[in-house]
């Protein structure tokens, strides 16, 4: 940390920033978060607010805790983590209760469950700890982005799917119906989430040379 | 790495729970009153979807206004509670309480010159809690609409008691066969007889929250018996004077 003035979107920084949307995505590369990827897919509304939220959960106690690096007794640190996302999740939760309360209520215990997902705690205890507060808050917009990025694409994939809508629009005229079509049922549970993120997993890797393993 | 010594340990730890304490309770004071208000505005939206008022959170509490004309709470022998805020009554503390101490909230509109009585219903599905409401027509047997809403039942299968498909095939139903209480019964899928009052189709890959409904129905609808059979008789002996006593009382 010795090069001072360092221009805020270096190429370093914007690489904190934009490596997570692909080559260390915390999803699909790193395989973190999958629970609530399963939850709160079913509809595109809900995934985006989860997404937003864990952008601002993160990347707020990723800048906390960057702060606090310096005084944080090594001791205790997990638990001073912990302490920073839960306040914050709780916070989050508190607001969507009192101005989007009808997506609070589609995403019910899942806010509440910000708190495990373990892609926050693992930037915090691998970069924000050991970083600026600036780097630390460019990783965390950039981690919770790439985990939000794969959370919509889910959404959309199962909404389509399995709603026939997008956004709550309905998407798929009705005339496709009166033909025999119908919607996956399928699609609006769990598992197919998995799968759609499989499916996802595997056009990256088919893109993207470099997450392709030797052996 | 510097190593800490436990007083510090300590303090740091004391100073960050007070701080963060103190951070979520002032959010927490200031957002409550904003949180009490959606609470209500969605209680008042479910109650109208259940006399078939479609509502959005901004005008629903004009509506309500509009179409509710009287709220109070009965009790198991058909009283009429005085001094109990009907509105303010959570159903699922007053169902775990004995049946003769309960309150239970009838709530009055009128549309078109009919008058409704629209009462909570509140019972178990297959995740966790479901309710709703159901509004009976004047002759307190038929249902003129219902809505149901639910914790977490299963997307696509359970939860699909809040859609209009299921909620509409209650319209019209009658809980009351030939004076005896019935209930409407929610049948496996497929089973209901299209010409029948008293049933309605369950959903398909949802039978345990169906049979929640039906038992909710059954519980909740029946505490009202003696109520709904008061007024009933009040109507047939001495069809105007008893009403408008009824109306005067409310209005004291």
């Amino acid at each position: 940390m010795s090069e001072e003035k360092e221009p805020l979107f270096s190429s370093k920084n914007l690489k904190l920033l934009t490596e997570p949307l692909n080559d260390s995505n915390p999803i699909t590369v790193q395989v973190l978060g999958i629970c609530s990827a399963l939850a709160v897919t079913v509809k595109l509304k809900p995934a985006f607010v989860m997404a937003l939220s864990v952008v601002v959960v993160m990347a707020v106690s990723n800048v906390v805790i960057s702060l606090l690096r310096k005084t944080v007794p090594p001791r205790i640190r997990i638990i001073v983590q912990l302490v920073v996302i839960a306040s914050m999740v709780i916070l989050v939760d508190q607001f969507l209760k009192a101005f989007l309360f009808d997506i609070s209520k589609q995403l019910s215990v899942f806010v509440g469950l910000i708190i495990t997902n373990c892609i926050i705690m693992g930037r915090l205890e691998a970069f924000a700890l050991s970083n600026k507060p600036w780097p630390a808050f460019l990783d965390g917009l950039g981690n919770a982005a790439g985990y939000g990025v794969i959370l919509i694409i889910v959404a959309f994939f199962r909404e389509l799917l399995g709603s026939g809508t997008i956004w709550g629009f309905q998407v798929i005229p009705e005339g496709v119906y009166n033909f025999g079509y119908e919607n996956n049922g399928l699609m609006i549970l769990p598992p197919m989430a998995l799968i759609v993120v499989g499916a996802i997993i595997w056009v990256q890797r088919a893109k993207n040379k470099k997450l392709i393993e030797s052996n | 790495m510097k190593s800490y010594s436990n007083t510090y340990i300590f303090l740091f730890s004391t100073i960050m729970v007070v701080t963060v304490a103190a951070i979520l309770s002032v959010a927490a004071m200031t957002l409550q009153p904003l949180q009490k208000k959606n609470e209500e505005i969605n209680k008042k939206q479910n109650i109208l979807t259940s006399i078939n008022i479609q509502s959005t959170a901004k005008n629903a509490e004009q509506l309500y206004d509009q179409y509710i004309n009287e709220s109070y709470a009965v009790n198991s022998k058909g009283k009429i509670k005085e001094s109990v805020d009907a509105f303010a009554i959570d159903m699922k503390k007053e169902l775990a309480k004995p049946l003769e101490e309960q309150s239970l909230p009838v709530f009055e509109s009128t549309i078109e010159n009919q008058k409704q009585y629209i009462v909570p219903v509140y019972g178990k599905g297959l995740w966790g809690p479901i309710w709703g409401y159901i509004a009976l027509e004047n002759d307190l047997s038929t249902i003129y609409g219902a809505v149901f809403s639910h914790k977490s039942e299963t997307p696509g299968l359970g939860a699909e008691i809040n859609t209009k498909d299921f909620q509409e095939q209650f319209f019209g139903k009658e809980i009351f066969k030939m004076g005896e209480f019935v209930s409407v019964s929610v049948l496996k899928n497929g089973n209901a007889d299209p010409d029948s009052k008293y049933q309605v189709d369950g959903i398909s890959g949802g039978t345990i929250t169906s049979k929640g409904v039906d038992n909710m129905l059954k519980d909740c609808l029946s505490s009202y018996k003696p109520y709904f059979k008061k007024i009933n008789q009040d109507k047939s002996s001495e069809e105007k004077p008893v009403k408008d006593e009824l109306v005067e009382k409310e209005s004291e």
